[in-house]
């Protein structure tokens, strides 16, 4: 029996497709509309679930817990002392001072990040996860050179041996022998990094002797986290310790929001489009209103030409489905989603050109399926039932 | 709120599903108040085609029910870490514990949905339309159920707050009690076991009886038994499957059998004993209703369909919860 009824679906699917061909214009348009807001529906939820990823790969490596010091509710210099302090506390392994800072650069109009590291890690084998791709690395007690992310030997045509200038914070050019090019991983965190000696650093941005940007904190049991926090609360009130998972939520929590505020956007195209598929559902040409009439005239009832006109939907969503989708992914993923990008990664003119990995999970098709589809398939239930129930008799008396 | 695409498809199609069924429930009581099967009047006519929109109406619902209850679960699972304490969906529905009751009333909708739609099946089965009236009556019933439902998956996520970093210090502190107790507390294993077992062995006899001897009383049992067994195994799922899973005895979670570390488990499990819930409730359902001579036969047809396809899917979830307890190398002996 159920070999029978898949077998009459069948046959209804093959009837479907047969009088889809026929009308090829009607459907075609239907499908690129359809097609065009999956591609964008399908661009975001692709894009999203990329960068959170990437970003979430970047800070795998990122400390368990960050000292801030905050002054008047902004970001200040950490003096090294609170180190000592907090280094006292129980499960508190090393204190590292970290040197960090913004750099404008008036020449190009782009924003690098500068990173100093200290003689002390220099010397720890292993002591950063960035991987050198080309040239040096800086030699403990080292001064004047610096290594580069690809984004600033970009955009400042520097090579090894080249020289990179920056201003410093008395005004005066200092100047810093590029001798090695950073490829990491996720070229997020390196992109538009300058790594220079501490000590230059200092000397760069004018940072007094005893302050840092921060302090990174090792943690030896992760849960204790929140109870190290606390103290360091207790002890250093103007401290701001911010704790690695407290990173991952707040990135977490801003992928979501971008991507879910675009697609909220889009829903209404989404509405404009169940409008249309309304529409064309409801207005029958005079042809389909006959061959529904001749369908019913010689024997198919009223369920097989609800199945048909089910199928016909199917088969136009899943075309316009997999259409988009693919036509989505491969923005993302080949094109760098050059129409959605600017908003959602943020605004910089140094912008990594990242190649997202590509992705593509069952929970995003499921989302987008719903998104789409469904949305389609409600909009034509009523006008397929009002086409279904079509009396023979009338029309083709009236025609 | 927290704008994730999971959770505005879901509420997308939370209305869309509450669209649907009011739509249905109107053109339901319209059918209920004029329903005249002797009449040849054009009106009866007009009715008796309406009938076909409200099955296609449902059957949608239905599907998209399904559907949304499984992106419900992943969804729950995929923003936990946007809240403190949160380790898996118990942690996301704690934020918020409205949450507890959109489920539970999902879970219930979804039960009622697909009885409905089974009702319908065999309604069509016949002639005269012998289950109209009831038909249409349960759908004013299940309108206002999916009204609660939409509700309540409203509440609750309009009500999440992501715990994100504030200017003064870290998210740490911004009070969140409701995440820390992520953990079900678990229930004492060794007499669940027996009644999880026991129950399971006297499920599929009572099934095989039914089968076999064809007597009414049985029938009523394994629906009985099938609505004992979805407590029962519920209650096993918290107290020992789950550690089982883990093989880790203190960790209880109904949820991280969903996540990709146990390798999805949980969806053909829960699945499983859904299904085999509700072909066995259904079993004792449409017993009362042989009694109308036009559909008895088809009843009659189904209802050994039915014992067998929830005994089978009872069996697929006994294997799947018990794999590990004989397979792996873990035991909670030593917590009895």
């Amino acid at each position: 029996m159920a070999s029978g009824r898949l077998g009459k679906h069948l046959k209804i699917l093959e009837f479907a497709l047969s009088s889809m061909l026929r009308r090829r214009m009607k459907n075609a348009g239907l499908v690129i509309v359809f097609g065009a807001v999956v591609f964008l529906l399908s661009s975001i939820v692709f894009l999203t679930s990329a960068l959170r990823a990437e970003a979430l790969a970047v800070l795998e490596g990122a400390p368990q817990l960050l000292v801030q010091r905050a002054m008047a509710g902004r970001h200040a210099l950490i003096p090294l002392r609170y180190g000592e302090t907090i280094a006292r506390l129980p499960g508190v392994g090393a204190v590292t001072p970290r040197y960090w800072g913004y750099y404008y650069d008036i020449y190009t109009g782009a924003n690098y990040t500068l990173l100093g590291i200290g003689d002390a890690r220099l010397q720890a084998p292993g002591a950063t996860a960035l991987r050198l791709v080309e040239g040096a690395f800086i030699a403990p007690r080292q001064r004047g050179v610096c290594v580069i992310g690809a984004g600033v030997a970009r955009i400042r045509g520097a090579r090894i041996g080249g020289i990179v200038s920056l201003r410093d914070a008395r005004g005066w050019m200092q100047e810093y022998e590029v001798i090695g090019l950073f490829e990491s991983p996720s070229r997020l965190l390196t992109n538009d990094l300058i790594l220079l000696a501490e000590a230059d650093l200092k000397a760069l941005f004018g940072m007094p002797d005893d302050g840092a940007t921060d302090l990174m904190i090792e943690v030896y049991n992760p849960r204790e986290v929140a109870n190290i926090s606390r103290k360091i609360l207790e002890r250093l009130p103007d401290a701001r310790p911010i704790g690695h998972a407290e990173i991952l939520r707040t990135y977490e929590t801003l992928f979501n929001w971008r991507g879910g505020l675009l697609l909220a956007m889009f829903l209404g195209a989404v509405a404009a489009f169940m409008i249309l598929a309304w529409d064309k559902a409801t207005g029958l040409s005079a042809d389909e209103r006959r061959e529904i009439g001749i369908l019913k005239a010689i024997g198919w009832e009223t369920a097989d030409i609800l199945a048909l006109k089910f199928w016909e939907g199917a088969a136009l969503a899943l075309v316009a489905f997999l259409a988009g989708v693919t036509a989505g992914y491969a923005h993302v993923f080949y094109f760098g989603a050059e129409l959605l990008a600017p908003i959602l990664k943020g605004w910089s003119v140094l912008f990594p050109a990242i190649d997202l990995e590509p992705r593509i999970e069952p929970y995003t098709l499921t989302v987008l399926f719903l998104f789409t589809i469904v949305p389609y398939i409600v909009a034509t239930i009523v006008p397929s039932w009002q086409a279904a129930i079509t009396d023979p008799d009338r029309v083709m008396r009236s025609v | 709120m927290i704008l994730h695409p999971g959770i505005i498809a879901l509420l997308l199609t939370a209305v869309l599903v509450l669209g649907m069924v009011l739509v249905g429930a109107y053109a339901g009581a319209i059918v209920l108040a004029r329903w005249d099967l002797d009449s040849s009047s054009e009106g009866q006519l007009a009715l008796e085609r309406k009938t076909y929109l409200l099955s296609t109406l449902m059957g949608h619902a239905l599907a998209l029910e399904i559907l949304s209850a499984l992106v419900l679960l992943y969804t729950l699972d995929d923003i936990h870490p946007v809240f403190v304490g949160a380790m898996c969906a118990t942690g996301t529905l704690n934020a918020n514990p409205v949450g507890w009751w959109a489920l539970g009333v999902k879970i219930l909708a979804l039960f009622c949905c697909a009885i409905w739609i089974a009702l319908n099946r065999i309604d069509q089965r016949a002639e005269d339309y012998p289950l109209t009236r009831l038909k249409y009556g349960l759908l004013l019933l299940l309108a206002p159920l999916l009204a609660l439902e939409t509700w309540l998956v409203f509440r609750f996520f309009l009500g999440l707050d992501p715990n994100v970093i504030t200017s003064c210090c870290g998210a740490l502190f911004s009070g969140s009690g409701a995440g820390v107790a992520a953990e079900v507390a678990g229930l004492p294993a060794l007499p669940l076991m027996l009644a999880f077992f026991g129950g399971a062995a006297l499920y599929l006899t009572a099934g095989v009886l039914a089968l076999r001897l064809a007597q009414p009383w049985l029938r009523y049992l394994v629906a009985a038994l099938a609505l004992a067994m979805l407590g029962i195994a519920l209650a096993s799922v918290i107290a020992f499957i789950s550690p089982y899973h883990y093989e880790l005895p203190t960790h209880h979670c109904p949820f991280d059998l969903l996540q990709a570390d146990y390798r999805y488990i949980g969806y053909p499990m829960y699945l499983a004993l859904f299904g085999a819930v509700f072909y066995g409730l259904l079993v004792g359902i449409a017993e009362p209703l042989r009694r109308i001579p036009s559909i008895q036969g088809p009843i009659a047809a189904a209802q050994p369909r039915w014992t067998l396809l929830s005994m089978l899917l009872l069996a697929l979830f006994i294997t799947i919860a018990a794999w590990p307890m004989v397979f792996s190398d873990f035991t909670l002996q030593g917590y009895y």
